[in-house]
């Protein structure tokens, strides 16, 4: 059932998985159950950018599993017709790194919010992003939990008002982004639920990196959280606040631009500085540090939001390394024999 | 000087040491050289869950128990006949375990003023009468050890740490043990130090040779090897066999075995054993939690692999929401829990059958599962096959309840044909099964009420399963109370009918009014206690239970067939509220909750108080 490979990683996201023989339409991946999120939520969008851009992957429909956890967004896997499993809260990643361990001929994706992957899975995501499995975490963050109705979640800012702490919220939030460069990610990603082209481009990156991609996805809860990334949505101000961060291009929006400091990173306004000075994106670089530095570019407001790719970088994934082991003790010692198994050591015959 | 050799039909030996001293290795060889003797045998180690206590302590004291025998035996003795007791600790901790009479070999070397107070004895137990009841053989072990080594070029702490093999030798002298096979495991275990393993082989031959000429020891004993059936025999723990069992279930089922897991005390020597055969495509994950490794297990599951997690009774506990979505989402998964002492973390070196109503009810919701239960070392291996039948058959999670005794201990076993084994293959799901062509993941089989396996990358067959109730048949979202409640009985009604052998009864003459019944590790303590009881004419039957969910459906037949049922477990009485609750039978519970196993002697008494009793 399982094919291994010991090529390249990068770029071969998909060098494993079957490729479909027909054309594809978004018609192939909607399932024939009727959609029940909120009218208005922000997931609604990315389920249509979701299915809109699979056929352009062209990989077999049975090939693909979406494996979610609990929360509003856990829900996407019934709305796609793939293989999908909606478990339990905060699991999916553990779950899924058992298949995608087991099966490197699938293209296994994470469905999961803040509430889901930050704080009751928290655990999980860390161990995933260092370990490399091939996964695709799309990760919804409206900075809320929407189905227990409306309690602050690990990316809520702090005094956050909510049914749960009507006096604010106490705790300092996550930055996830930070979060997943700390825990050794190799790709790492920021898009908003809105921006079909820009999610879409983000997903391509995503799928093509074989290893775990991390994908945080701004998303509009409009009945909990309503207009918490209005900011980078609203025309008078995204073109400025918005950070585009495209490999080998200068870190700049309209008005703002990112340049070296004397201790790391800062925004500056763009009129004022050469442009020469303006930092280039490499999403490429091994090191962390800079990633790591953009990723605290925006904190604690939503000043100027680094949007797109942090990290994109070249690591072995652990499937193709476990699948890699069992290769090789095949190749050094045969295919194991249960009969010599079990007569292995010492033995002794009466008769 | 010719010595005496004196026949026995059995012997009793415990090594006992700092944890520091080998004694586990010790017992392991010895095991090794009367297994290949061809004596039958059981062992029981006990050691304490700190690495390294300190030194010289009560606390840090590790011993090996081994039986040995000419004839088959069921349990690795009550009380030992020969206690080898490294220092004042071992002697401490271990003499109110000794029978009178019984034979004392004791380091004198670590007899010290500062040894003998750190265990609180106050004048030295080897210069006054304290030990007269018992026969006492001095021996200077770590000096003689020492001295033997003199030229080696080796340091005087790696000369000292060979004592342990000097020890060796000498039991091996005064049993008539083979030595080869020890020496040749001394030469491949110190390959890389060939200075260490010409020592330490130098040590087993002194204390071999000390035997044979030293005065403390005038006789020697033969025990013949054991008339067991024919065949070919290994030596194999309870986790060994486990490990062994899994890799045959997948070989047999033709999947590939994929375990998550997450190191835990006894469990986690099946974790390091399938670790090593990655040849038979077993794929070993170390999972970054408990909750993980059954996870990562249930996804392999869903993607058509023999899905395995192994843990002990506080993994379980944490595992429980993960068995729960797999009871739901109906796919096969294998949960081997290793019974330690408990609640909390308990005593982890410690045995205890105190996880069976966990199995059995520690999920929200009604949440049926299948409970299997090894009954000795070597049944670990049949039961492993077994549960991994019953869940790739009714596609559920299986419990398999092990215990500390079961994982650690040993006994020679009688190695299978690999053409015995059954046939455990299940077919995957290859075609849509609904009227409409669709593909009905809650369609049943109709006799076994199992649903349908398709595994991802099967064209046609693209479904959606999780932890959300599920239509009967369609297998969609459903919140319908009448269906809810359908699945509710339907699920239950599939492991109620799971295909498990009846129960069988040993009553030789037929005419017993009390019955026995165990189940897992009890087994052998209580058919020991038995043979016991049957020698002196005493009439008592004996059943024990491997499938404790669901039971052999004559398993109310049988428990009314006798006046009294007595059941020993080494909990509260949990097997026997089940069975109270279901049958409505009276049982006589025997419960003793010490970490340890059962003793026959002890058993024995009991059930004769039973059949005494009106
Ligand atoms: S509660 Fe919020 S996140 Fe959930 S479906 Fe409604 S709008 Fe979307």
């Amino acid at each position: 059932m399982t094919e291994t490979t010991t090529n390249g990683v990068n770029g071969k996201g998909l060098a494993l998985i079957p490729k479909a023989e027909g054309r594809q339409t978004l018609k192939d991946f909607k399932s024939d159950q009727e959609v029940r999120w909120c009218p208005g939520c922000g997931d609604y969008a990315i389920l249509a950018a979701v299915q809109s851009f699979l056929p352009e992957l062209g990989l077999k429909r049975e090939n693909i599993v979406f494996v979610s956890g609990i929360g509003c967004s856990s829900r996407f896997p019934y709305y796609l017709n793939t293989y999908g499993f909606h478990s339990i809260h905060g699991r999916a990643p553990a779950i899924a790194t058992g298949l995608a361990a087991s099966r490197p001929d699938l293209s296994v994706w994470v469905i999961t919010g803040d509430g889901d992957a930050l704080s009751i899975g928290g655990n999980h995501l860390i161990h995933a992003l260092r370990r490399n499995v091939n996964l695709n975490i799309l990760l919804f963050n409206n900075r809320i939990y929407g189905l227990t109705k409306g309690q602050y979640s690990p990316t809520s800012e702090v005094g956050k008002i909510t049914k749960s702490t009507p006096m604010g919220s106490l705790d300092r939030p996550f930055n996830p982004i930070s979060l997943a460069l700390g825990a050794e990610a190799g790709f790492v990603a920021r898009t908003l639920d809105s921006d079909r082209k820009h999610l879409q481009a983000v997903l391509r990156e995503a799928t093509e990196h074989r290893g775990t991609s991390l994908v945080e996805i701004y998303q509009n809860c409009n009945i909990f959280n309503d207009g918490a990334f209005e900011a980078l949505k609203d025309p008078e101000v995204r073109d400025s606040i918005t950070l585009r961060m495209e490999h080998g291009k200068p870190i700049a929006s309209a008005t703002k631009a990112v340049v070296r400091s004397d201790d790391g990173l800062e925004v500056v306004d763009r009129a004022g500085v050469d442009e020469s000075r303006i930092l280039v994106h490499d999403a490429h670089r091994q090191d962390p540090s800079l990633a790591f530095a953009l990723s605290r570019l925006d904190e604690p407001a939503f000043e100027h939001v680094p949007i797109g790719i942090f990290r994109s970088v070249d690591r072995p994934s652990y499937d193709q390394l476990m699948n890699e082991q069992v290769e090789l003790a095949v190749s050094q010692r045969g295919r194991g024999d249960l009969g010599d198994l079990l007569l292995g050591g010492d033995t002794w015959r009466i008769n | 000087m010719t010595k005496q050799v004196q026949q026995l039909d059995r012997v009793i030996i415990r090594f006992a040491g700092d944890s520091g001293d080998g004694m586990q290795l010790t017992g392991d060889r010895f095991t090794a050289e009367t297994a290949e003797f061809g004596n039958d045998l059981s062992t029981l180690p006990n050691f304490p869950a700190e690495i390294r206590a300190p030194a010289g302590t009560l606390p840090g004291v590790s011993s090996f128990q081994l039986h040995f025998a000419d004839h088959d035996i069921l349990t690795p003795g009550d009380a030992p006949n020969v206690l080898v007791a490294m220092n004042p600790a071992a002697l401490k901790a271990n003499l109110a375990d000794l029978p009178r009479g019984a034979d004392i070999i004791v380091n004198t070397d670590e007899f010290t003023t500062r040894n003998l107070a750190k265990v609180g004895y106050t004048g030295n137990p080897l210069a006054d009468e304290s030990l007269s009841e018992w026969r006492v053989h001095p021996v200077p072990l770590t000096s003689l050890t020492v001295k033997a080594l003199e030229d080696f070029d080796i340091s005087k702490k790696d000369a000292e740490r060979a004592k342990n093999m000097f020890a060796l030798g000498l039991l091996s002298w005064l049993y008539h043990r083979p030595t080869e096979a020890t020496i040749r495991f001394l030469e491949a275990k110190f390959a890389k130090k060939p200075d260490i393993a010409k020592a330490n082989v130098a040590a087993f031959n002194a204390g071999w040779n000390f035997g044979e000429t030293t005065e403390s020891f005038s006789v020697s004993y033969e025990i013949k090897p054991a008339k067991l059936p024919a065949g070919v025999y290994r030596n194999i723990s309870g986790n060994q066999a486990l490990a062994y069992g899994l890799i045959a279930a997948s070989v047999q089922s033709k999947l590939p075995l994929f375990l998550g897991s997450y190191p835990i005390t006894p469990a986690s020597d099946i974790l390091h054993e399938l670790s090593k055969h990655k040849r038979f495509g077993v794929r070993t994950f170390q999972a970054e939690d408990e909750i993980a490794g059954v996870g990562a297990a249930l996804g392999a599951a869903f993607g058509g692999a023999l899905g395995v997690t192994t843990t002990s009774g506080p993994g379980i506990i944490l595992k429980g929401e993960t068995v729960g979505l797999a009871v739901a989402t109906e796919l096969p998964l294998l949960v081997i829990d290793v019974q330690r002492a408990g609640p909390s973390t308990g005593m982890p070196t410690k045995t205890e059958q105190t996880d069976l109503l966990m199995a059995m009810f520690g999920r929200n919701g009604e949440s049926p599962v299948p409970i299997v239960a090894p009954a000795t070392p070597s049944d670990c291996f049949a039961a492993a096959i077994e549960a991994a039948r019953i869940a790739l058959k009714y596609r559920t999670p299986v419990m398999l309840l092990s215990d500390g005794y079961l994982a650690n201990g040993s006994e020679p076993w009688k190695v299978p044909a690999i053409e015995d084994l059954p046939d455990i293959s299940v077919a995957f799901a290859t075609e849509p099964n609904g009227d409409d062509g669709s593909y009905q993941p809650f369609k049943r089989d109709p006799e076994t009420l199992a649903r349908p396996w398709a595994v991802p990358g099967t064209a046609g067959l693209e479904h959606r399963i999780g932890g959300i109730e599920k239509a009967d048949g369609s297998g969609n979202i459903s919140y319908d109370p009448g269906n809810h409640d359908l699945m509710v009985r339907l699920r239950q009604a599939k492991i109620d009918g799971i295909d498990v052998p009846d129960l069988t009864v040993d009553d030789p003459d037929g005419d017993a009014r009390v019955l026995v019944i165990g189940w897992g590790s009890t087994y052998g303590p209580i058919a020991a206690a038995l043979r016991r009881i049957r020698k002196a004419g005493g009439k008592v039957a004996q059943a024990h239970l491997r499938h404790l969910n669901p039971f052999p459906k004559n398993i109310g037949e049988v428990l009314r067939a006798y006046d009294k049922v007595l059941l020993p477990e080494i909990n509260l009485g949990q097997l026997a509220m089940l069975l109270r609750a279901r049958f409505l039978i009276d049982i006589i519970s025997y419960n003793r909750v010490r970490g340890l196993p059962f003793k026959a002697e002890e058993l024995a008494g009991v059930i004769q108080d039973v059949i005494d009793s009106d």
